[in-house]
């Protein structure tokens, strides 16, 4: 029997991601990949997986998926309360789905994204050698529709060890980032402004980058009228266009960009910044201060 | 964070855990720098062999590593390897000798009948049959990506093609469309928006998902155009 998950409803959005393509930066094609990589890895351990398979990451629950075959599968993430066949599952806890049976997910409590992975991965084609769906150059598998049939891979050896891990949900109320410093920090009129202002999260936030509002950061009278050169950017860095307004880059962010990238989130935090929603307060931290 | 600065006015900028920003004077020493870090990457050997991505920009190249351990490490690399490129400036573009490794450059054939051509010779001050002339006379070397996937600038051409963008930039314009726009030409891997003077078109197909690399324009490549229809 052909094992493949059968898409009933997908929420907001559900997207196949892995953990991303790496190499293509010089051609223009940025990594993409999950997201919250922590809470996307975490499922595939849980399943016993060789890292690196393709799962689904929901936004905001809603997805309702039924199984053909009989699968094995973990959400993690956001914890939006699983149901199978009408009943609750537990999060972050593998769960056996007998053929036939849905899966629904509902919103999460806290936090923007859940991981759906299934032993044996996604298998629909990779390009560039990833299944990531880059949703800024377009690159990778489209979007999950309503009545798509997805198919999933040949579980590998071995399997759950755990029943469920105790992971603590994304944060609810204000979230702290530490930051590191960037290479253009020189740019900004008073760095202290990054630190000393709550942010919060906007509504146009999405897997490019988190954007934050707040009293608009002013650039420095040497560079009031500066135009920075292209230049590569990195996952977690913390850019400032000409609104003054701060982005913080996710996994579909650009390869270069024109503006100072005046801090970088560290790594650990990124998949939290992932998880914060529209209207969430964020503030900023430096690990050390700078200069 | 203070920066350091080297003689050679080469600058490592801090970028996070994990990557570090090289600054250096102009878009073909940076050109020249990630060509030496992509060897350096190829040979193998700690700190190169942990690094994953080499960015080219405008005037920078960022170097991304897998492990904040590396970071140690790479930025007396990056400072030795500084040293040991001397920066060979002169060496690329149409200004000077080549380095031997250089292969024969890319032959791009164009069809100059662009809807801008008229203007960029305006802008030019030269007729369009110059601006073709000027435009295949010159060989390019791909400098930098960005803006969309497999879109490379590239530099070192005839310095008298300086044009600015265009000040309406169309919804959409067609792969293969060959154009000019500040000191740089570049050609549309795929549809898209765009705000560079259109010159000319090719029918090579620069961009393809299901070739590996996808790009046929990558950094530190060189190409010639030739002329093979227009101006009108």
């Amino acid at each position: 029997m052909i094992r493949a998950l059968e898409v009933v409803a997908t929420g907001p959005l559900a997207l196949v991601e892995d953990l991303g393509r790496l190499g293509y930066a010089a051609v223009g094609v940025g990594r993409s990949g999950a997201a919250d990589r922590a809470a996307y890895l975490l499922a595939g351990r849980l399943l016993g997986e060789p890292v690196g398979r393709a799962a689904v990451e929901v936004t905001l629950g809603g997805l309702v998926v039924r199984a053909r075959g009989s699968l094995t599968v973990v959400v993690t993430g956001a914890a939006a309360p699983a149901t199978v066949d009408g009943r609750p599952v537990g999060h972050a806890a593998p769960v056996h789905l007998p053929d036939g049976a849905v899966l629904a997910l509902g919103m999460p409590p806290t936090g923007l994204r859940s991981y759906l992975a299934v032993r044996g991965g996604i298998d629909l084609d990779p390009v560039l050698g990833s299944r990531s769906s880059d949703t800024l150059s377009g690159i990778g598998p489209a979007p999950l529709r309503v009545g798509q049939v997805v198919p999933v891979g040949e579980p590998g050896a071995g399997g759950p060890t755990m029943d469920v891990a105790p992971v603590a949900a994304p944060e609810g109320g204000r979230v702290e980032l530490t930051l590191l410093p960037g290479p253009r920090l020189d740019w900004l009129a008073d760095p202290r402004a990054l630190t000393a202002t709550p942010w919060t999260v906007s509504g146009s936030s999405d897997r490019v980058g988190m954007r934050l509002t707040g009293p608009a950061l002013s650039r420095g009278e040497r560079w009031a009228d500066a135009e920075l050169p292209s230049e590569g950017v990195v996952v977690g860095g913390v850019q400032v266009p000409a609104d003054g307004q701060p982005i913080v880059f996710l996994a579909d962010h650009p390869v270069t960009g024109g503006y100072p990238v005046v801090a970088v989130v560290r790594a650990a935090d990124v998949d939290r910044a992932a998880q914060c929603r529209p209207g969430q307060d964020v503030r900023l931290r430096w690990a050390v201060a700078p200069r | 964070m203070p920066s350091e600065t080297e003689p050679g006015l080469v600058r490592v900028l801090p970028c996070g855990e994990r990557a570090l920003l090289v600054e250096v004077a102009d878009t073909l020493t940076a050109v020249a720098l990630a060509r030496q870090f992509d060897h350096l990457r190829a040979a193998g050997g700690p700190p190169w062999s942990d690094v994953h991505d080499v960015v080219t920009g405008e005037r920078t190249v960022l170097v991304i590593a897998w492990r904040l351990t590396t970071m140690t490490e790479l930025r007396p690399a990056i400072f030795e390897s500084v040293s040991a490129a001397r920066l060979p400036v002169r060496e690329l573009g149409t200004g000077g000798g080549q380095t031997p490794e250089i292969v024969a450059p890319l032959e791009i054939p164009v069809v100059y009948d662009g809807p801008d051509l008229l203007d960029v010779a305006a802008l030019t001050g030269l007729s369009p049959a110059q601006v073709v002339d000027a435009h295949t006379g010159a060989e390019w070397d791909v400098g930098f990506t960005g803006f969309a996937p497999g879109f490379a600038y590239l530099v070192g051409g005839d310095p008298r093609l300086v044009v600015p963008r265009r000040a309406e930039p169309r919804p959409r314009v067609a792969a293969g469309s060959v154009a000019l726009a500040g000191p740089y030409s570049g050609i549309y891997p795929t549809d898209s928006p765009g705000g560079w003077q259109l010159i000319g078109r090719t029918e090579v197909t620069l961009w393809d998902l299901h070739r590996d690399p996808p790009a046929v324009l990558r950094p530190g490549m060189r190409v010639r155009f030739r002329n093979v229809g227009g101006p009108p």
